[in-house]
């Protein structure tokens, strides 16, 4: 076996699957149109397509999360959804004035073959010289092609390719995080902030989807990547991706970076998210690269605590028995830390089906121990695994809580979604700061397990 | 009003303002953030419950995803239901068709989990991709010797109230299919409680105590086999009519058991439920013990109800549910608890359920027909509502107000139904109405 990874081929014993390990494509688009400045995300298709996905997400993010849907009818879907998608866009436009409108096509107008590119070409011929016309983008995610992840993947590259101009050298740099937590990508503004880099992050959901109180619900609220900067991404020094799967579970998929590298020569610098320390510190370097300094002070404080949090806590994490699951660049960044710490993870389950999970796991992190890997995962099937493997802990979103409440191990809950506790959108991963986080949680949880169970009830580690 | 679009006006009236008949029934408008869901949704919340069926949704993998575990329905039983299946069809069965796909998955899925029944639920795209869903349900049925029922619920063919409708005629199928067609005496179907954090166990309790016998819930705590035979039921009680009466007259039609409208919401409804059904089956014995348990729970209840009347004097509540039948027994239970309902509001009322609504309200007090957010913000801003009563989705509305809120919907941890769920009811408005962190709140 390569790389001391031993792989079971498993032949999926159920065709059904059992508890998804994912959510539907226009999901993560609509994430992504919220991350907008003055952006309202719409749903082509079925009512409850759009109602469904608010209320997944509000329950995750505790904030108003507005997506209009076209509202299909039995007539729409016979005759086509271009008379809904007009009256639409009109009443959004009357009722929220937003500048852009983010559309989501969904499988059922995508079967019945919708051509969006038209319809919307229409619609602004139709309303030239409406100076509340906004502007309209359009994503394909139909809902039988990928997961959440290509959805939100898709989106930014639809974005991009609709606003890029070239123009002038801009000094910034293009960040695209991936689907990180609101904390975690104020955390990346404040270090772009730092090290003095002027950075366009797409998408921006840092304040939209983690709000201040201000009294009012806002229709739009305060936050957003702009217009302007979309169209600077296409002068910029650099694009950073974090991610290494992305949206390539269709090859014929460009990521944003990859994009604006081939039609504007930004050149791309392609990171894993940065949990743990080697991930933060590859993405320092490429920053130091790029601004030609040092990393502040403040970081290289920062990593030197970590290391010393590691150091302290190292015998209560090392040979610890782990299940990870989540998007699969998730679990990828997830295991290489995992890894620096000593955790063993005996499984790496993902819902996403790119078929690159194992592939890029072997290349990239090289895993100390073997892992069992697998896409195409669902918790049923991550259920039965644990009862055979018996982890010490499980380390993914919330809804894995049932497995962890059966097996009597604990969950640390990281991610999307997290449903049943508060502060889903608060929970920092990335970075030095996010990693200390997520080391002192996982020890202390794993902590409390022994000392729960210690006969004695014992007052210091 | 600015936030009401053009044509919703009619959605929407003032008590002793407005002239007009409030209008519903309506589709929503596209372009209207609505809080509905659509045809698959309403099926699939009312089919939910019923714990030892398989519930396998037919289409891509989001209708599932979305719909797991997503209701505090109960099962004293078995668990399938809290399970999440689906066939989640690819762009390969879009192309070649999924039938295939979804046979192979109830058979495996029948011989894994073994249900009393199972429901295939048809979402949007299954009938434009050609799958003939019937005739595999049909072979499934005939190879398993378990019956597969089809739910046709493409979600644009209607609204979530014809999701309803749907859920319904499954439900004829398993009506009447067990069992001899005598009646049982004293016996009732409680229909349309969902048994959310087990507030079945406490009508069951209630009307076991009057000697009445209940033959199947349906659908809270539901199980296949008493749902054959709840044919054999003197009378259904109804509860939540938007989503159920439709089966209570199709039962009657078809097997002559008459039904009768109830909620179990606040002292007043809770205690008629039990009346009527004494009065029904005209047995003093009944009424008596009836009479006799609403003594005891209400004098218990009554002191306990004065504190919380006390503070709450003069709080102002805001109502948007789903079922027009819940938000009726709201303002009643507002009331007693001394509280004014200021808005109130449903995603699937009728026009007979807003008549109701309209002569129960004070003057002023603003209905509304399938509302949305920034409507819904305009409306309660402009009568000072306190509180908000609703669902996940209303939620965050009161939050960013700074106004209480109170989870009625289908995902509540709380009993409100009941004698008890009335003093829960009591404690939540109280717990959201006095929370010190309010002060925080008054922006100026």
């Amino acid at each position: 076996m390569q790389k001391g990874i031993e792989i079971i081929e498993k032949e999926k014993a159920f065709t059904s699957t059992r508890n998804a390990c994912k959510v539907c494509t226009p999901l993560g688009s609509s994430v992504v149109f919220k991350g907008i400045e003055g952006c309202v995300p719409l749903i082509h298709g079925s009512q409850g397509c759009a109602t469904y996905i608010r209320r997944y997400l509000i329950s995750h993010y505790k904030e108003p999360v507005d997506i209009a849907s076209t509202n299909f009818s039995e007539e729409t879907a016979i005759f086509g959804g271009e008379k809904n998608l007009f009256i639409a866009i009109k009443n959004i436009t009357e009722q929220y004035n937003p500048k852009i409108i983010g559309i989501s096509t969904t499988c059922l107008s995508e079967v019945i073959g919708d051509d969006m590119r038209k319809i919307i070409h229409k619609y602004k011929m139709e309303n030239e010289g409406n100076p509340n016309l906004p502007e309209l983008v359009f994503v394909n995610t139909p809902s039988f092609m990928g997961t959440h992840i290509n959805g939100f993947h898709n989106a930014i590259v639809s974005l991009v390719k609709a606003f890029a101009t070239r123009d002038k050298v801009a000094h910034s740099v293009n960040i695209f995080p991936g689907f990180l937590s609101p904390a975690d990508l104020q955390l990346l503004k404040e270090i772009f902030e730092d090290v003095a880099i002027n950075a366009i992050m797409v998408p921006d959901y840092s304040d939209i989807l983690d709000n201040e109180y201000t009294g009012e619900y806002e229709k739009l609220p305060k936050g957003g990547t702009t217009i302007k900067e979309m169209q600077d991404t296409a002068c910029a020094k650099a694009s950073i991706e974090f991610g290494y799967i992305l949206n390539k579970s269709n090859p014929q998929s460009q990521s944003a970076a990859e994009f604006l590298e081939t039609e504007f020569d930004v050149p791309r610098i392609n990171l894993n998210i940065p949990i743990g320390i080697k991930a933060t510190d590859a993405f320092f370097e490429s920053l130091e690269k790029l601004t030609n300094a040092k990393t502040p002070e403040k970081y290289r404080k920062q990593r030197g605590k970590l290391v010393d949090a590691y150091v302290d806590g190292h015998k209560y994490v090392f040979g610890k028995k782990a299940v990870v699951y989540g998007e699969e660049d998730f679990v990828i960044a997830m295991i290489s830390f995992l890894e620096e710490i000593g955790i063993e993870t005996i499984l790496c389950a993902s819902g996403g089906d790119s078929g690159l999970l194992k592939k890029v796991i072997q290349e990239k992190i090289n895993p100390r121990t073997d892992i069992l890997i697998h896409d195409n995962f669902d918790f049923e099937e991550i259920a039965t695994v644990c009862k055979e493997l018996k982890p010490d802990i499980l380390i993914g979103n919330s809804k894995g809580y049932y497995i962890a409440r059966e097996l009597g191990i604990p969950l640390v809950r990281v991610g999307f979604p997290i449903h049943d506790r508060l502060g889903g959108s608060r929970i920092k991963h990335i970075g030095y700061e996010g990693t200390q986080q997520l080391f002192d949680t996982i020890a202390n949880t794993l902590i409390q397990q022994m000392q729960d169970h210690s006969p004695v009830g014992y007052k210091y580690m | 009003m600015e936030s009401i679009l053009k044509g919703r006006q009619n959605q929407v009236m003032t008590k002793g303002t407005d002239s007009h008949e409030l209008s519903c029934d309506k589709s929503s408008l596209a372009g209207s953030v609505s809080q509905r869901a659509c045809v698959f949704c309403g099926s699939r919340v009312v089919l939910y419950p019923i714990s030892d069926a398989l519930h396998l949704v037919h289409g891509p993998i989001g209708c599932a995803a979305y719909t797991w575990d997503i209701r505090g329905s109960l099962s004293s039983g078995p668990q399938i239901h809290r399970l999440s299946f689906s066939t989640d069809i690819k762009e390969k069965q879009v192309i070649f068709g999924g039938e295939k796909t979804l046979k192979s998955a109830l058979i495996e899925l029948i011989a894994e989990y073994k249900p009393k029944a199972a429901f295939v639920y048809s979402t949007c795209i299954v009938d434009l991709i050609g799958d003939d869903v019937e005739s595999v349900c049909k072979n499934v049925t005939k190879e398993t010797g378990i019956e597969v029922i089809t739910v046709q619920a493409p979600g644009f063919a209607g609204t979530k109230k014809d999701g309803y409708k749907v859920a319904c005629d499954a439900l004829m199928k398993l009506v009447g299919t067990k069992g001899t067609e005598e009646t049982i005496p004293n016996s009732i179907n409680i229909i349309g409680d969902f048994n959310l954090a087990g507030e079945l166990y406490l009508l069951r309790d209630y009307y076991e105590k009057m000697g009445v016998h209940i033959v199947a819930t349906i659908t809270g705590d539901g199980r296949v086999d008493a749902i054959r035979q709840s044919h054999k039921a003197a009378l259904n009680i109804v509860q939540c009519s938007g989503s159920m009466s439709n089966l209570a007259m199709q039962m009657e039609k078809k097997y002559q058991i008459p039904n009768l409208r109830v909620s179990y919401f606040g002292i007043e409804d809770m205690s008629d439920a039990l009346y009527n059904v004494a009065r029904f089956f005209d047995s003093q014995d009944m009424m008596d013990k009836a009479i006799e348990l609403v003594r005891t729970e209400v004098s218990d209840l009554l002191p306990k109800l004065e504190f919380y009347k006390k503070a709450l004097k003069g709080k102002k509540a805001a109502i948007y549910v789903g079922g027009a039948f819940k938000a009726i027994s709201l303002i009643k239970a507002l009331r007693m608890i001394g509280v004014k309902t200021v808005v109130v509001g449903s995603q699937t009322g009728n026009k007979e359920d807003y008549l109701t609504m309209k002569n129960l309200s004070d003057e002023g007090t603003i209905l509304v027909d399938d509302t949305n957010p920034l409507e819904l913000t305009q409306l309660v801003k402009r009568t000072n509502a306190d509180i908000l009563i609703g669902g996940v989705k209303e939620r965050p509305i009161a939050y960013k107000l700074g106004l209480g809120f109170c989870d009625h919907n289908h995902e509540r941890k709380l009993a409100l139904a009941g004698y008890e769920g009335m003093l829960n009811f009591a404690k939540e408005i109280y717990a959201t109405a006095m929370s010190p962190v309010f002060q925080f709140t008054k922006i100026k």
